[in-house]
């Protein structure tokens, strides 16, 4: 019996280790080599078509005094801070709304996701428009309003607003429809033993929605965290990093120097630093997370 | 849960202004697009068109290669998509119902990669590629794609665990090795999360920008984001001409989005919160 277990168990590891074959030579090669080159890039300076030098932490000393580099790092978490809540904000209060049996969700959930579907450079052009100061749609309505529109897109300020509008339309429909589907795993019991306590509308939603639904919240905030590191179509087509480089953020800097001055080794400590940072907000968030974050079992 | 009249309505207000907001861009770019040129520059706009001109549209095809990058980006979309699906499922199926030595170890390897975004590796990416001669080619887009996509591999291996083993394991006792249970029983159960997951990545490719501004040089070889993205340099304000190639562009997308969105919502909430 084992001698026959023991034969089984090792067709099992050759059947196992050829299916994953082709997935893991694109790991080693399409990802983990990479990581490991852009590390070794750090500690070489060069220009892509000259011999390649070890100047040490060389790299590092030029960058960290670039003021573009603190800059662009700034700009990234202030776009990702204004994101981040806002898209929470929306997404989960579509939900609370729209939770429960009702009449059109289908036709709903498909209209707001189809933002998502459709990010692409084409859409950032219509953005472009709605956002234009004199005959941008945007400050139209706004008129209509009685607001007299801020000049988008060329004030510091409304420039970085402008993509975190933009990017909240993109993620709103997506979120919505992980919170939804957050909210449906709430067991009902809960709230029929409120029911039966007399607990309120207000301390239902305190006691139970917000802190059954935090497994869904941090799932959401760690991934919004993350994509709005990575955002670069969203500004390079919007605003091309400006005006005064207020929406250059850290992608933005990575490529210039990389594919626009052929500064390799900065490059490479650039984007090193980036994923250090989100690996570092990562981790607080995971630490962080113990406190507000309920698991049902 | 029963909801006063009062409740229901003010719900439903709330979620049609956002979808409203949600849609307007794409009912803008359309209408604009089959606006004569006279009536797009009118102020205050005009939001509902009253004379079309769909004139713009093969001036589109004519001052950019965008036949071309319609090609090109098909190009991407299938094969990497066809590709992905396929080595994904392999690899998720070992993980599922394979157990072979240091399977939890190679799948949080997977999973530890999805954190890892796409600046750090392209420039290590452009020097080899560069090295192959691919710059300029669609391989760089195409290949990698194909061969590493911890994502598909998480997501199909989710579904594939809900798959009772007992097929597996029935199957075997009659004799049949991996490969024809994977290919004969699990494929067709799967069905499902493969067009899910197939979806994902046409979609991705197809809207795709980093990746083919950086490997691709020549207006020959581009996709149909980096054509946008230069039409918009050339044609700065000549809205009518950026909308319909906006409109072209998206198109196909929204088509396709529209006739399978079921599996897209399905599959955000499987991947999504079991995450």
């Amino acid at each position: 019996m084992s001698k026959r277990k023991s034969k089984l168990g090792a067709s099992d590891n050759i059947w196992g280790y050829l299916f994953i074959t082709p997935q893991i030579v694109g790991l080693l090669a399409f990802t983990l080599f990479p990581v490991a080159t852009s590390v070794y890039l750090c500690f070489l300076q060069w220009d892509f078509t000259s011999q390649a030098e070890f100047v040490g932490l060389e790299n590092f000393n030029t960058i960290f005094q670039e003021e573009l580099f603190t800059k662009s790092i700034v700009n990234t978490f202030l776009i990702v801070l204004g994101v981040v809540p806002l898209t929470v904000l929306v997404s989960l209060a579509l939900a609370l709304l729209t939770t429960g049996k009702m009449r059109g969700l289908a036709v709903y959930k498909s209209a707001l996701f189809l933002p998502m579907v459709t990010s692409s450079a084409a859409v950032i052009l219509v953005w472009y428009w709605i956002y234009a100061p004199e005959i941008g749609l945007l400050n139209y309505f706004l008129e209509q309003l009685g607001i007299g529109g801020p000049q988008w897109l060329t004030e510091t300020f409304w420039a970085r607003a402008a993509i975190v509008l933009m990017l909240t339309w993109q993620g709103m429909g997506y979120y919505y429809i992980i919170f939804l589907a957050g909210l449906k795993g709430i067991p009902h019991d809960y709230y029929e033993a409120a029911n039966i306590d007399g607990a309120s509308a207000f301390q239902k939603f305190f006691k139970i929605t917000l802190p059954l639904l935090s497994p869904t919240t941090f799932f959401i905030v760690v991934t919004m965290l993350i994509s709005g590191f990575n955002a670069f179509q969203e500004p390079f087509i919007l605003t091309k990093g400006g005006p005064n480089f207020s929406t250059y953020n850290i992608v933005m800097y990575v490529y210039d120097l990389a594919f626009r001055y052929f500064r390799m080794g900065e490059a490479a400590v650039v984007s090193v630093v980036m994923v250090l940072i989100i690996g570092i907000v990562t981790y607080i968030q995971f630490r962080f997370s113990k406190r507000w974050v309920t698991y049902l079992d | 849960m029963t909801r006063s009249l009062a409740s229901r309505t003010v719900s439903h207000a709330a979620i049609i202004l956002f979808c409203v907001i949600a849609v307007f861009p794409f009912y803008w770019m359309l209408t604009t697009a089959m606006k004569p040129r006279e009536d797009i520059f009118l102020f205050p706009p005009l939001l509902f068109p009253q004379h079309f001109d769909f004139g713009s549209f093969p001036l589109v095809f004519e001052l950019m290669p965008m036949a071309k990058a319609y090609w090109n980006s098909v190009q991407v979309a299938v094969l990497t998509t066809v590709g992905t699906v396929f080595t994904s499922a392999l690899a998720a199926y070992a993980f599922a119902k394979i157990p072979f030595k240091g399977s939890g170890f190679v799948f949080g390897a997977f999973l530890s990669t999805l954190m890892i975004p796409f600046t750090i590796i392209m420039i290590p990416l452009y020097l080899v590629f560069s090295k192959m001669h691919w710059i300029d080619t669609l391989n760089p887009l195409i290949v990698p794609t194909v061969l590493i996509n911890a994502y598909g591999v998480f997501l199909l291996k989710q579904f594939m665990m809900g798959v009772p083993s007992a097929y597996v394991e029935s199957a075997k006792i009659d004799g049949a090795h991996h490969f024809s249970i994977f290919w004969r029983i699990m494929m067709p159960l799967c069905k499902p999360a493969l067009i899910t997951l197939g979806l994902f990545t046409f979609i991705g490719k197809w809207n795709e920008f980093v990746g083919p501004l950086i490997f691709l040089n020549s207006e020959d070889h581009f996709t149909i984001p980096l054509i946008i993205a230069s039409f918009q340099g050339v044609y700065t304000i000549e809205w009518g001409l950026l909308m319909s190639a906006a409109t072209v562009a998206v198109i196909p997308i929204m088509v396709l989005y529209l006739l399978t969105q079921k599996y897209y919502i399905e599959g955000i909430t499987l991947s999504g919160v079991k995450g």
